[in-house]
C-alpha cells in the first residue's frame, strides 16, 4: 500500500488516531495477536508432545487410566482421571467462547436496533465470559487438589510432571485471559466500550478462543485417549 | 436478542484494518455452532464409556477426528478466520502445521506408533 492510499484509507476509516496500520493496510495489533497465537501453537505442541512421549513410561503410580497395584505401588491406587468433572469443565469453557463472541458482537453493534437490551450488553457478556473462565479454573483447582490427595504431584512420576506442566500452563493462560476480560469489563463500566473499541475486544476474543481450542486438543489427547 | 446480522455497517469500525473480508456469522449461526460443539463433546465422552468402542481400532481415530472438527469450528466461526484476511490465515495455519508435524515427528522418533 502506498503512502497516498494509506492516507486515503485512514481518511475513509474516520478514526486514524485509533488505528495503527502496517504496510499491509491491516491493524498491527491484530497481526501481532495472530503471530502470538501462532507461536503459542508451537509452545503447546511441545508440551503436548512431551506428555504423549512420557505417557505409559511412569514406573510408579498413580496412573491416569489404569489401577496401580502392589508391588508397583505400596497400596492399591485406582485410575486417577475424573472424566465427568473434566467434561463439565470442558463444556463450561466451550460456552465461554459463545459468550465471548456475543460480547464482541455487542461492542461492534452498540447503539444499533436490537442491541439496547440486557442481551445486547457487552458488560453482561464480558462478565459471563470471565465468570465461566473462573469456573473452569475452579474445576482445575479441584482436580489438582484431588490428584495431590490421591498421591500424584508434579514430582511423583513422569505422568505427574508432564500432566501438571501441560495443564498448569493452560490454566495460567486461562488466568491471564480472565484478567484481560476483567480489565475490559472495568473499561466498559468506566467509560463504555463502543464500535471504536471493537479491535480491543476482538484481539482479547482471539486469545480467549485460542485458549479454548488448546483445551479441545488437551481434553482429547490427555483425558479421553487411553 | 433477535437474529441480527453481525455486519459492520457502523462507520466507526474499520473492517479493512481488522482484516475482515466478509460479514460475521449471525446470532443464529453462533447458537448452532455452540450446539454442534456440545453435541460433539457429548459424543466424545459417550464413546469413552463404551468398552467395546474403546477397545476397537476406531476409537483413537474417531476421537481425533471429532476433536479436529471442534477445533476447526471454533477457529473458523468464533475466531472468524473463515472471514478474515489471508495473512491472518497464514499466520495461524503455518505455525499450526509446524506444530502438528513436530508432534507427529517426535512420536515417531520415540517409537509411539510401533506395534499399533
Amino acid at each position: 500500500m502506498t503512502v497516498a492510499t494509506a492516507v486515503a484509507h485512514e481518511g475513509t476509516a474516520g478514526h486514524a488516531e485509533h488505528t495503527h496500520y502496517t504496510s499491509t493496510g491491516l491493524e498491527h495489533r491484530k497481526i501481532a495477536v495472530w503471530a502470538f497465537i501462532g507461536s503459542e501453537c508451537m509452545l503447546f505442541a511441545s508440551l503436548i508432545s512431551t506428555y504423549l512421549i512420557y505417557k505409559g513410561r511412569s514406573v510408579v503410580g498413580p496412573f491416569p487410566h489404569e489401577a496401580c497395584n502392589p508391588p508397583i505401588c505400596a497400596t492399591p491406587l485406582k485410575p486417577i482421571r475424573n472424566i465427568p468433572v473434566t467434561s463439565v469443565s470442558t463444556f463450561v469453557l466451550l460456552m465461554s467462547s459463545l459468550s465471548m463472541v456475543l460480547a464482541l458482537a455487542a461492542v461492534e453493534n452498540k447503539g444499533k436496533p436490537g442491541y439496547e437490551g440486557i442481551l445486547g450488553s457487552s458488560k453482561l457478556w464480558l462478565l459471563v465470559t470471565a465468570l465461566l473462565g473462573t469456573t473452569f479454573l475452579g474445576f482445575q483447582a479441584y482436580e489438582f487438589t484431588s490428584f495431590v490427595h490421591e498421591g500424584l504431584t508434579i514430582r511423583t512420576n513422569l505422568f505427574g510432571s508432564s500432566f501438571f506442566t501441560l495443564t498448569g500452563f493452560h490454566g495460567a493462560h486461562v488466568t491471564a485471559g480472565v484478567l484481560w476480560l476483567l480489565t475490559l469489563l472495568a473499561i466498559d463500566i468506566k467509560r463504555g466500550l463502543g464500535p471504536k473499541d471493537a479491535l480491543l475486544v476482538d484481539i482479547s476474543a482471539l486469545y480467549w478462543h485460542f485458549v479454548d481450542v488448546v483445551w479441545i486438543a488437551i481434553f482429547t489427547l490427555v483425558y479421553l485417549i487411553k | 436478542m433477535a437474529d441480527h446480522e453481525f455486519t459492520h455497517t457502523n462507520p466507526d469500525i474499520d473492517v479493512h484494518a481488522m482484516g475482515e473480508m466478509h460479514e460475521h456469522p449471525t446470532w443464529k449461526q453462533y447458537k448452532w455452532v455452540a450446539l454442534v460443539l456440545t453435541v460433539i463433546t457429548v459424543g466424545e465422552v459417550w464413546g469413552y464409556y463404551i468398552p467395546s468402542f474403546v477397545a476397537s481400532a476406531a476409537f483413537v481415530p474417531t476421537l481425533l477426528l471429532m476433536s479436529a472438527v471442534k477445533f476447526a469450528i471454533v477457529v473458523l466461526f468464533y475466531m472468524h478466520l473463515r472471514y478474515d484476511h489471508r495473512l491472518f490465515k497464514a499466520l495461524f495455519t503455518g505455525p499450526l502445521i509446524i506444530a502438528i508435524s513436530t508432534i507427529i515427528a517426535l512420536l515417531l522418533v520415540f517409537g509411539k506408533f510401533v506395534g499399533r
